[in-house]
């Protein structure tokens, strides 16, 4: 399929709207290569916090550039730039050939397997309340009501609350014709309380801080940014109040809240195609999963279903088509317990021959696409959270993820929570504070012994994966419900 | 962009104020060649080309930033630069007085620039490849120019310019056994790294015999400088920064109120006078040559930026409350007798991700990486397989702390998350008798 350059798209955003000419006349001067691209990224941020009933300085944010990728002959680079005039843009292809050139005498691979995308596609996210509804002084105002609420008194040593936006307007098109407009938008909001008593500090967040997606100001409403202040700072009080976590095997109950943790470290990267290929041995690292183990590698027990599904209404990273210009689709990647497929981008797929999926990603436009999770989603199973809790003799739930370890083929892990509840004989007993846990990917998964249902299942996503070299910082989705896990190690804190 | 430029765009943006306002220009550039390599082959080649300016607007007691990306055309930078002095300027009377704002308003010139002769990307690329023929390579070389600039309308001028490379690279023997290096700076010799390259190959050497595996438990370890930079960068999050005292989030909490101490040879320090980042603060400040942060053991000064002054009513002493040109103290132990008095347990080369396990008791928790072997006898007996660890700070840096290297290595960050980074150590070794292995 072949666009019409110069068509005007349905529901364009402004700054899309800014970005077609640029790419226009980018097309026009016919860079001579075997095939070319252009991403063009406009972003807009803006950043609001109140602490301790002070506002803090208020951040605007403007970006916009462009990266240039170009296959010639065998080799493929890249040259980005926050130039968008015409001879910026040429200069960045220039510098983009020299990059091939490179490629093309001690390359990896034939850059002639490259992908190449004729695909058109857009993408907006769904937004119901915009950002721009609200003025300045309203968003204030509710800041540090919420932080004002979150004083109950002198326990409480630091409180914070904010409030933050952003919008991403990306344009690909390539020399076989794609254009892919695609309009992100997102609004985070967010409360942390700090409790201190005798040389114990336990910090507790709330407000929306972990439930990270994709719209407008009705993001601040769905995570209670200042219905939430009074249990959020209670619970930080509590927390420093609470004995330790005992040390021990026990059965261990994780909320979404820390599902998402769980699921990105030791399902999300070790799935990642390149850590698999071992580009990424050097930093973020590779994987225990090898090309051998799809279709028959028992991941997990027989609960456990794992999908990319970029088709999510509001989850964090939904789109239409990654930044190789490859339309998005869900797939699973474990299906009843066995791995089937990678995280894998159409140039990964081809290096390693193997089926993968839409996840080509780059963190904005002066960072080169690699494989990265999208919206990875452990599917919901029947049981609701009081029958989880009430199959549990001996075990601890934990809530939200404080602290995240694990080894660079992504097996053994230890990870913390802000909060651990205690269950006895089937009941939820009394809080315990620094609550952690640690295991092995291959094994912990076939422990899962109990999966929430649909209504227990909450969209949340993580907002600082970091990975490749050059390092880029990326959101990613993920959802899930409360699950059970068997006989796992778990401690608190202390010397 | 040029200073020359960025002066002459601060000036005209300056023309611009109004009234009382105060206006504060920040730049940063950079001009990147970026090349990974994996299996000593290129995996991805490009060139980043980047400027972003940052302003903050003043008038009395409020203020408000922004920033943006520039295109190197004057005359659509001032363009740019102005729409958002406007857009700040819509702002201000809309946010309440600031109680914590704080700037310098003394004039404070500074200028350093760092030239090197660089090689090209297929130069180095090209030796790179040559040097490690035979060798499972994976790794990238991060090369260009960096400039920071800060400008006042009260009439502050700071440049700081380098062109420097950072050459990050690992060398796989099979899927688990592996050694890391960096090479970088500003003077390029491929005699230096030919030399790197040859110790790898006998580090890999070693790594072929038959993996070690060990139960958890508490084993006698020394840290290579690398490994000690990852227990450094958990003490930087969190440890120093002012406000993070004040609200009894440090994890040096104890430490601070005397309540424990760390070995008395320890001295850790921020060593502003290094001279690889800027020498003044965003706000206009003068950072001093040096903030003792840990002297004998005992918690020394804390980071302070210029809010946290105005908050706590203390001295700005740094741009940020986390170290950038981190220095430890060297020790007595000569490298050359580190495995003999090491004599069995682990030689560390990489800690990898660590993460804390109990602020509170300055507990971390994290995972052995590259070059790492079993030692017996004072000799590399077997590499070992990845362990994790989990112990606190106050007893590594502690009680058990055997002793320092007497040399030192200069790690030059790789990091490039915002650019490339300028940030530094300057490490020793350390020898601890007793490291808690959990898994």
């Amino acid at each position: 399929m072949t666009c019409t350059r110069g068509r005007t798209i349905r529901s364009m955003t402004n700054a899309l709207n800014d970005l077609r000419p640029i790419a226009a006349a980018f097309a026009a001067a016919a860079p001579s290569a075997d095939y070319w691209s252009l991403r063009l990224v406009d972003e807009s941020r803006e950043g609001l916090a109140v602490r301790d009933d002070v506002a803090e300085p208020s951040v605007l944010g403007l970006s916009r550039g462009a990266m240039v990728t170009v296959v010639a002959g065998a080799g493929i680079g890249y040259g980005a730039t926050s130039d968008l005039s015409a001879a910026g843009l040429r200069a960045a292809l220039d510098r983009a050939l020299g990059c091939a050139e490179l490629h093309g005498r001690l390359g990896l691979f034939d850059a002639r397997q490259t992908p190449r995308s004729a695909l058109c596609a857009e993408y907006r996210s769904p937004v119901a309340e915009p950002w721009e509804s609200w003025t300045l002084p309203d968003k204030l105002a509710i800041l540090f009501d919420a932080c004002k609420r979150l004083d109950l008194g002198e326990r409480i040593v630091e409180r914070a609350a904010w409030l933050g936006h952003q919008r991403v307007a990306q344009l690909l098109v390539t020399s076989d014709g794609a254009e892919i407009a695609q309009s992100f938008e997102y609004v985070h909001c967010g409360l942390s309380a700090t409790a201190h008593v005798d040389g114990q500090t336990q910090t507790r967040r709330g407000g929306g801080a972990d439930q990270a997606q994709q719209g407008g100001l009705e993001r601040v409403a769905a995570g209670a940014l200042v219905d939430d202040a009074e249990r959020v700072a209670g619970e930080a009080i509590a927390l420093v109040e609470a004995p330790e976590c005992p040390t021990g095997r026990r059965d261990l109950l994780l909320l979404p809240s820390q599902m998402t943790l769980q699921i990105h470290e030791s399902i999300g990267h070790p799935l990642e195609l390149d850590r698999i290929l071992g580009d990424e041995r050097n930093y973020a690292g590779q994987s225990f999963v090898t090309p051998d183990m799809f279709g028959t590698y028992r991941y997990g027990s027989s609960l456990l279903n794992v999908t990319f599904d970029p088709g999510v209404a509001g989850e964090l990273v939904s789109y239409a088509a990654d930044d190789d210009g490859t339309p998005a689709k869900r797939v699973h990647l474990i299906r009843d317990g066995i791995l089937e497929r990678p995280l894998g981008g159409a140039l990964s797929q081809r290096r390693a021959r193997l089926t993968g999926t839409a996840n080509a990603r780059a963190s904005s436009w002066d960072r080169p696409p690699i494989d990265r999770m999208a919206n990875i989603n452990l599917e919901p199973n029947e049981e609701g959270l009081a029958e989880l809790i009430a199959r549990v003799e001996r075990g601890v739930l934990m809530d939200t993820n404080r602290s995240w370890s694990i080894d660079d083929s992504r097996n053994k892990f230890q990870f913390g929570c802000e909060l651990g509840r205690l269950i006895e004989d089937g009941e939820l007993k009394g809080l315990v504070r620094n609550p952690g846990y640690r295991g092995i990917s291959a094994a912990f998964w076939r422990s899962l012994d109990g999966v929430g249902g649909r209504d227990t299942l909450e969209v949340r996503g993580v907002r600082n994966c970091g990975k490749g070299e050059p390092n880029q910082s990326v959101y990613v989705g993920h959802a899930s419900p409360p699950c059970l896990f068997r006989d796992i190690e778990v401690f608190g804190g202390g010397l | 962009m040029s200073r020359d430029a960025f002066f002459a765009l601060a000036e005209q943006l300056f023309t611009r104020l109004r009234g009382d306002e105060i206006l504060f220009a920040g730049l940063g550039v950079e001009d990147s060649d970026f090349v990974r390599l994996n299996q000593n082959r290129v995996r991805q080649a490009g060139n980043v080309h980047a400027a972003s300016l940052g302003l903050t607007l003043i008038d009395g007691a409020r203020q408000v930033e922004g920033d943006c990306q520039l295109s190197g055309n004057a005359e659509a930078d001032l363009a740019l630069a102005a729409a958002l002095l406007e857009r700040l300027r819509e702002r201000l009377p809309l946010v309440p007085d600031d109680p914590y704002l704080h700037f310098s308003s003394e004039p404070l010139e500074s200028s350093r620039e760092l030239s090197a002769d660089l090689p090209d990307a297929f130069e180095a690329i090209g030796t790179l490849v040559d040097l490690a023929d035979g060798l499972d390579l994976v790794g990238i070389w991060a090369a260009g120019s960096i400039a920071e600039g800060i400008a006042s309308s009260l009439g502050h001028r700071g440049w700081h310019a380098s062109e420097s490379f950072n050459l990050d690279w690992s060398c796989f023997l099979d899927r688990d056994n592996a050694v890391k290096d960096g090479y970088s700076g500003f003077d390029w010799q491929p005699e230096a790294l030919a030399l790197r390259i040859r110790h790898q190959r006998e580090r890999l050497a070693a790594m072929a015999r038959p993996q070690r595996r060990i139960e958890p438990g508490t084993y006698r370890a020394f840290l290579a400088p690398a490994a000690v930079q990852e227990l450094m960068d958990m003490l930087a999050w969190g440890g120093f920064g002012l406000r993070d005292h004040r609200t009894r989030q440090t994890p040096l909490l104890a430490l601070a109120q005397g309540e424990a101490r760390l070995h008395p040879a320890l001295g850790i320090s921020e060593h502003h006078g290094r001279g690889l980042v800027p020498a003044v603060t965003p706000e206009g400040f003068a950072k001093p040559e040096r903030v003792a942060l840990i002297e004998a053991g005992r918690f020394g000064e804390c980071l302070v930026d210029a809010r946290s002054a105005r908050e706590y009513d203390a001295r700005v002493n740094a741009a940020a409350e986390y170290p950038a040109s981190l220095e430890v103290e060297a020790g007595d132990l000569p490298a050359d007798e580190v495995m003999a008095r090491l004599g069995s347990g682990l030689y560390i080369g990489n800690l990898w991700y660590c993460n804390w396990s109990d602020r509170n008791a300055c507990r971390i928790t994290g995972m052995t990486r590259f070059g790492t072997f079993w030692v017996e006898g004072g000799e590399l007996a077997a590499p070992l397989a990845v362990m994790r660890f989990d112990d606190s700070l106050y007893r590594l840096l502690g009680e058990r702390l055997v002793g320092l290297t007497r040399e030192r290595e200069l790690l030059l960050s790789p990091e490039t998350y915002d650019g490339r980074s300028t940030d530094s150590a300057l490490l020793p070794g350390a020898l601890v008798d007793g490291l808690e292995l959990t898994l």
